[in-house]
């Protein structure tokens, strides 16, 4: 048996050699020795069930993993990772290879030793464990969690080659958790007063502790306390054994390790919302509070890392929609730089703040592409250009850059992070 | 608490929460216990804008600077200038609306509470929630000093707190994307002849060069078109060090020979017993194996960011590592080591390979106190050719 010829790499390069033959029509062949001979994988017995009691992705599949970017940062202890989208399909993020950002390092922190207070403007300020958030009720939720910073390198100019770098601090879960309002009816909200103007306060038990501020609407509206995802524990990474899920909102008020919820007055203004996750304008001045992320998409093949290899005839472009604002209900794709657009297949629909596949069925023949995506959500937001992201913003604003992506596919099927005129 | 559904429905009537769905279960279950006061006062510690939630204490300009200089120097430099990648802290002024602006506490914080908040919370790094108020203060004040916005005598005490004026307090606008985005880009998108003429590519990826490859090689690219791009930035290229799996490799998939594509994994298989032999000195007599010193430099990549060695390495955030093996600890008079290493080279103790290696598995348990902000390298291996190739590139 011949591993080199068995590697998705192989097929590829094979198929490949062929492809001029497939350009003309269906190819006349020789006799497939994979078929005429018998293998080894035909004839020997495989692993044992007791083999891998928890399993890891095929050895052939070991290129789909995070990838760091190490100049973006000065520790990787503070630092982030990306999620390999280009080699992803479906919807839902695999924990394993879904991107980490962190503070101060992925801790462990096990249940047994995990708290979780409540406390400040409450009628009654507790002490939950781990057991004790299991007695809640709890629902199951499919949401997307972008970092605010996704596309963040991509301001000044087309920066980073593939789609893991440029939109890859990005996953997408079902999240297994209890509402936040239920734990803070739990406590009493008496003591609050008037919910309109009160906020919440999170925070995790990390040597960060990554403070957020969340407004009392959004706080009793979607926000869950989760400690499962994809019907699993959250990864130690992603923090266990619990973390805040924000729907539609940026990754870093999704507090990981969360161990205390406190009812405020007001804003707490902490590092995380006032030094960082704030967008600066042209002017100097800065935007604050932009927690939503508004509606974005980006194709994932064929993208820099993942060329069309097979040759001339049909293709199939896909990528990822979504928005903070709720359902995708539209994409449109380009292929000349945004001059003529076509509506492409949204698979299965949408959940609302949560990523949507979609597909565009086509045929390329070599001809030169500029290929973009364009997603509208259920408010009719329509994703901008980068030009138009800069008419309002100018380029220092570094979060929240949801501009449509594009990537130039040359003749022999390669495809470049690419900015046009 | 039974009243709590009445608070939210009276709270949804005037506000925009009206289309909150009120949970069933209205009851509160009796789940948890009640938090005590000093669980309580252990954990909020939050500080709010106008100084609620400060404990007494105080902290002078003076004391901050020696306490800055302890904890924080390292990597924020002596005047908060910031050194290699690290943020700066003081500075910046007038650049918000320039090209990549600095956003220092003095530029850009609008609030002296978030300062202390951050450094009492989550200060030093590899280190948090060690200082004491007066410490926080006075870190606080040579901050504010710093950046010019207090005076050499001033005491920074929940009682100043009103005195000192953030110069971007009023520098921040609540989000307007409402108004200023979503009014314009909410309509029906363009299906043909949208632009105005054929697009033309402007610039590419391949100009900057900045992607790690995917072989696990280093980024290579020119360090001045880095800094022209990334200078100044919070995700600023000050430095191009590291390679994609040396941070990025999932741990279990390293620990799996045949997933192993990487040239590292392939040295570190084809090598699979030298760590093994804790000799003290293995290549005493033939010279190092250029497979293991090949392999440790790779390893030292990841401490690359704050150690140089080899032909003219300086200090950076932390000592430059020529005659490592054989050196006493703190032994470089230009270096301001972390007080416990002091200790440990007055006390005699010299970098071995046993002392090197038991520290590099586990440095903040070897050293208690260590401002390194390594968590320690895992494989024996690696600690071994890590080892080995300083010795190498010492030479």
């Amino acid at each position: 048996m011949s591993d080199g010829n068995t590697t998705r790499r192989g097929v590829l390069r094979g198929a490949l050699a062929g492809s001029a033959a497939l350009a003309a029509g269906r190819a006349a062949a020789e006799s497939d020795p994979l078929i005429t001979e018998l293998q080894d994988w035909t004839s020997f017995g495989g692993d044992p069930i007791t083999a891998r009691p928890y399993g890891l992705p095929i050895r052939f599949e070991a290129d789909v993993i995070r990838r760091n970017v190490p100049w973006l940062t000065a520790d990787p202890v503070s630092s982030i990772n990306f999620t390999p989208i280009h080699a992803l399909e479906g919807t839902i993020t695999p924990q394993g290879c879904a991107f980490e950002r962190h503070h101060s390092g992925a801790i462990e922190l096990a249940k047994e030793n995990y708290r979780l207070m409540i406390n400040g403007l409450v009628d009654q300020p507790l002490v939950f464990s781990y057991a004790d958030l299991e007695r809640f009720p709890r629902e199951n939720h499919v949401y997307f969690c972008e970092c605010a910073a996704n596309t963040g390198m991509e301001w000044a100019g087309a920066q980073l080659n593939g789609a893991q770098f440029t939109h890859g601090m990005l996953h997408n879960m079902e999240y297994t958790g209890i509402p936040m309002r239920t734990l803070l009816q739990e406590a009493g909200l008496g003591a609050a007063g008037d919910l309109a103007d009160k906020w919440i306060y999170v925070e995790g038990a990390d040597a960060s502790s990554n403070g957020r501020s969340i407004p009392m609407e959004k706080a009793l509206d979607d926000v869950l306390v989760a400690f499962k995802a994809n019907g699993e524990a959250l990864r130690k990474e992603h923090g266990y054994p619990v973390r805040l899920v924000v729907p539609g909102w940026e990754g870093n008020m999704w507090v990981k390790w969360l161990r205390r919820i406190e009812v405020t007055d007001g804003p707490v203004e902490s590092r995380e919302e006032t030094s960082k996750y704030t967008d600066v304008l042209e002017d100097g001045t800065a935007r604050k509070w932009t927690w939503v992320m508004d509606a974005k998409s980006v194709i994932t093949s064929p993208s820099p890392q993942q060329p069309i290899t097979h040759g001339h005839g049909p293709v199939v472009i896909t990528g990822l929609a979504w928005s903070g604002h709720g359902k995708i209900t539209r994409v449109d794709v380009s292929k000349d730089g945004g001059m003529t657009w076509e509506t492409a297949r949204l698979d299965r629909g949408s959940d609302p703040k949560a990523l949507a596949r979609f597909y565009l069925d086509t045929e390329w023949n070599g001809e030169p592409w500029l290929l973009q995506s364009r997603a509208m959500d259920e408010t009719g937001y329509v994703q901008p250009t980068k030009a138009a992201l800069r008419e309002v913003r100018g380029e220092n604003s570094v979060y929240h850059n949801n501009c449509i992506q594009t990537w130039a596919i040359a003749a022999d099927g390669s495809a470049e992070n690419v900015e046009l005129s | 608490m039974s009243n709590c559904p009445d608070i939210l429905r009276a709270a949804l009537l005037g506000t925009a929460l009206t289309t909150l769905a009120l949970p069933a279960v209205a009851e509160p279950l009796g789940l948890g216990r009640a938090a005590t006061p000093e669980e309580i006062a252990a954990w909020d510690v939050n500080v709010m804008p106008d100084g609620t939630g400060l404990p007494p204490g105080e902290g002078d300009v003076w004391t901050g600077d020696e306490v800055f200089a302890e904890y924080c120097a390292s990597c924020h430099g002596d005047f908060a200038e910031g050194r290699d990648a690290w943020p700066k802290l003081a500075g910046g002024f007038g650049s918000l609306d320039k090209v990549d602006p600095v956003k220092t506490v003095g530029s850009f914080w609008p609030y002296v509470s978030t300062v202390w908040d951050y450094v009492n919370r989550s200060m030093p790094f590899g280190g948090a929630g060690n200082l004491t108020p007066d410490e926080v203060y006075a870190i606080t004040a040579y901050i504010l000093y710093s950046n010019d916005l207090v005076d050499e005598d001033f005491v920074l005490s929940p009682e100043t707190w009103d005195q000192v004026e953030m110069p971007n307090v009023d520098g921040f606008i609540i989000d307007d994307r409402a108004e200023a985005e979503y009014a314009v880009w909410r309509a029906e998108p363009c299906m043909t002849d949208c632009r105005d003429a054929p697009a033309t590519i402007n610039r590419r990826a391949s100009d900057v060069g900045v992607t790690p490859a995917d072989d696990g090689t280093m980024v290579e690219s020119p360090m001045e078109a880095l800094l022209a791009k990334y200078g100044g930035t919070e995700w600023g290229a000050e430095r191009v060090s590291g390679s994609v799996y040396m941070d990025g490799r999932p741990d279990e998939m390293a620990a799996m020979p045949e997933a192993a594509e990487t040239e590292a994994v392939q040295e570190a298989n084809a090598e699979p017993t030298a760590p093994a032999a804790a000799e003290p000195e293995p290549e005493a007599e033939t010279g190092p194996d250029p497979v293991v010193v090949a392999a440790g430099e790779k390893v030292f990549k990841r401490c690359s960011a704050c150690h140089a060695v080899g032909d003219g390495a300086r200090n950076k955030s932390g000592p430059q590592l020529n005659g490592i093996i054989g050196r006493p600890v703190a032994a470089l008079e230009d270096f301001r080591y972390s007080k416990v290493f002091t200790t440990l080279g007055e006390e005699g103790q010299v970098w071995d390979m046993d002392s090197l290696t038991e520290f590099l598995a586990n440095p903040r348990a070897w050293a208690k106190g260590t401002k390194m902000s390594f968590a320690g390298l895992k494989s024996e291996y690696d600690i071994h050719a890590v080892i080995v190739y300083l010795e190498a590139a010492s030479d």
